[in-house]
């Protein structure tokens, strides 16, 4: 097991595509989490304005803030990550390459998973960073005195970030196993998180038994999460307290096995071509 | 059956309505080159993919080294490389290998080694996707040697390479079985399969119609004589010999027999006044018996395709 991981990272770390995703996903975290709103925190027409929006970019207001992002675009990047990963050992044929080889199909798989989610791993404690970083910047410059959550909380809101992100690309990588492909599954992957979770939140104010449905969403659930960790609640970031936090939580980590065993039994069953 | 180290049973592959593999068996032993051969659509490549583990059989079983196909144990000592030869393109070709490595915890000076024999060495660095078909395939081959495995099976390992590539490949190959190895080879070059194998199974619309030496199905040699009185000549063959193992064709008579009886032949010919102006032995080339074989069962000779 622990050769075949070495074997996946290898392949992980030298692939082009990783690091444009890896790159892509952190730009876009220092723009839509810090800039943007730092931006609109200075164009605030008056201070009480300004106030609040200032508050979420503070150091303090760092575990809930910092993961806003990753129920949904941060999740729909990190889910075409899991889809290249998985989906590409079809188009390339290099599935019965490495099946024929040696490792049987779940040690593959999970050797697979794990390489994901120890680059999701990575890809949160720099995020983490970054956005530390440019917290105690705002608060410098805004001149705000520093006063920073506590460990605790920064590692339970890391913990959240990394199992969301966890959960999402193994959405990618099972649908590419299902669809033998990178193509349909991002396409089908993105249609849901980016537009079926939306529609349904905003139907779910219209109509009971969306809403009743909506607390079922994986999508949902983890905007629930990163609400329970403090994050300010806003339509764009999917961040709204749908369920309670431990239901999130456990609703979050039950997708998260559910989607990596639907890889794990699809590809354990199909025929390799 | 301690020296079989690859056997299937009544190995069948359905897709749909179609048969693609319908009940084969055959049977590889240790340190033996064994030929698996077919037109196009066959069955050979859905044959090694059942055997490998990478399609479920419909029907029947196989045994790999005394392993069930797939079982990573058993393919710890299996090297193969099955249809064409597949890669990650964005890596080299010593990358590609040092994946395979690690996932076979095979230890790192082996890349070096297999890039060399295949000769990959020189390019070993450049990107799978830069590679020439030739070059691909050799890299193929490489992966498939890289656990020093006890059993190979290469699906068409010539296809696509040079004549001094296909030399230079059935050098490995032969030595490789004489080293030893097991290899199950398929391919559609019967002058080098008639050259480096020593068994043969021969595969028509997913049936194994045949499974001997190269030897025996070649069949024994002819004797073509040219002689005048040509009639004279047959009715005193025929008669020698029997009717059975005589023919004429274009004004060749053509004897089956052994090839140490054409001495004997030529004198008792020319004693009974006929004229013998040629008289030589004449092989079938395996060839030339798998065409005939094909009239048989195929029809035509065209593989299932035309089914
Ligand atoms: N996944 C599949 N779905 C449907 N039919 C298939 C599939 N794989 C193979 N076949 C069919 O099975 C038959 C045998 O194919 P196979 O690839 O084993 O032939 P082959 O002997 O290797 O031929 P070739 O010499 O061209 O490589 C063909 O008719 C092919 O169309
Ligand atoms: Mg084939």
């Amino acid at each position: 097991m622990l050769g075949s991981y070495s074997g996946e990272l290898l392949k992980f770390v030298k692939r082009p595509a990783v690091w444009v995703v890896a790159g892509v996903w952190l730009a876009l975290l220092l723009a839509f989490t810090e800039l943007f709103p730092y931006i609109a925190y200075r164009s605030a027409s008056n201070t009480q304005l300004a106030a609040g929006l200032l508050q979420p970019l503070l150091p303090a207001q760092l575990s809930g803030h910092a993961i806003t992002g990753y129920p949904v675009w941060g999740g729909s990047l990190i889910l075409v990550l899991g889809a290249l990963c998985s989906g590409s050992e079809y188009g390339w044929g290099t599935l019965k390459t490495m099946l024929s080889n040696r490792p049987g199909r779940l040690t593959f798989y999970f050797a697979q998973l794990a390489t994901l989610a120890s680059a999701i791993a990575a890809l949160v404690i720099v995020a983490f960073a970054l956005s530390s970083l440019a917290s105690v910047l705002i608060a410098r410059s805004a001149n705000v005195e520093l006063d920073f959550p506590t460990a605790t909380a920064l590692a339970q809101a890391m913990a959240a970030g990394w199992l969301i992100l966890v959960m999402w690309t193994l959405l990618g990588a099972s649908l590419s196993i299902v669809f033998r492909g990178t193509a349909l599954s991002i396409g089908l992957g993105l249609v849901w998180i980016l537009a079926v979770e939306n529609l349904i939140r905003y139907t779910a104010s219209l109509i009971d038994a969306v809403a009743q449905a909506e607390k079922f969403m994986p999508g949902a659930d983890a905007g629930s999460l990163v609400a329970a960790l403090g994050a300010a609640s806003a339509s764009q970031t999917g961040i709204a307290a749908v369920v309670s936090g431990s239901q999130a939580l456990w609703s979050v980590v039950l997708y998260t096995l559910l989607f990596g065993a639907l890889g794990a039994v699809i590809l354990v069953r199909r025929d390799v071509q | 059956m301690a020296d079989v180290a690859l056997s299937t049973h009544g190995l069948t592959k359905r897709y749909g309505k179609a048969t693609a593999v319908d009940g084969v068996n055959i049977t590889v032993r240790h340190g033996e080159i064994y030929g698996f051969l077919g037109p196009n659509g066959a069955g050979k490549t859905t044959t090694l993919r059942m055997v490998l583990g990478l399609v479920r059989p419909s029907a029947g079983t196989a045994e790999v080294l005394g392993r069930a196909p797939g079982d990573p144990a058993g393919l710890a000592r299996i090297g193969a490389m099955v249809e064409s030869a597949a890669f990650y393109p964005y890596l080299s070709a010593r990358d590609n290998l040092e994946v395979l490595a690690r996932h076979a915890n095979v230890p790192r000076p082996r890349v070096a080694d297999v890039l060399t024999t295949v000769g990959l060495a020189a390019r070993a660095g450049d990107r799978f996707a830069s590679y020439s078909l030739g070059m691909k395939q050799r890299l193929g081959v490489a992966a498939a040697l890289l656990k020093d495995p006890e059993l190979l099976i290469l699906d068409e390992p010539t296809n696509g390479l040079d004549p001094f590539g296909m030399a230079d490949m059935n050098d490995l190959i032969s030595r490789l079985g004489h080293e030893g190895k097991t290899v199950l080879l398929s391919s559609h070059n019967l002058a080098e399969v008639q050259q480096i194998c020593d068994h043969v199974g021969v595969i028509f619309k997913g049936k194994l119609v045949a499974q001997s030496t190269v030897d025996e199905l070649r069949g024994s040699a002819v004797l073509v004589i040219s002689a005048t009185p040509i009639e004279q000549a047959e009715k005193y063959l025929v008669g020698l010999v029997g009717r059975e193992k005589v023919s004429v064709e274009r004004d060749m008579i053509r004897v089956n027999v052994d090839g140490h009886e054409s001495a004997s032949i030529n004198r008792q010919l020319v004693l009974a006044g006929v004229e013998v102006h040629e008289l030589r032995r004449e092989e079938r080339s395996l060839e030339e018996a798998f065409m005939a074989m094909s009239a048989t069962y195929a029809g035509t000779r065209g593989g299932s395709d035309a089914r």
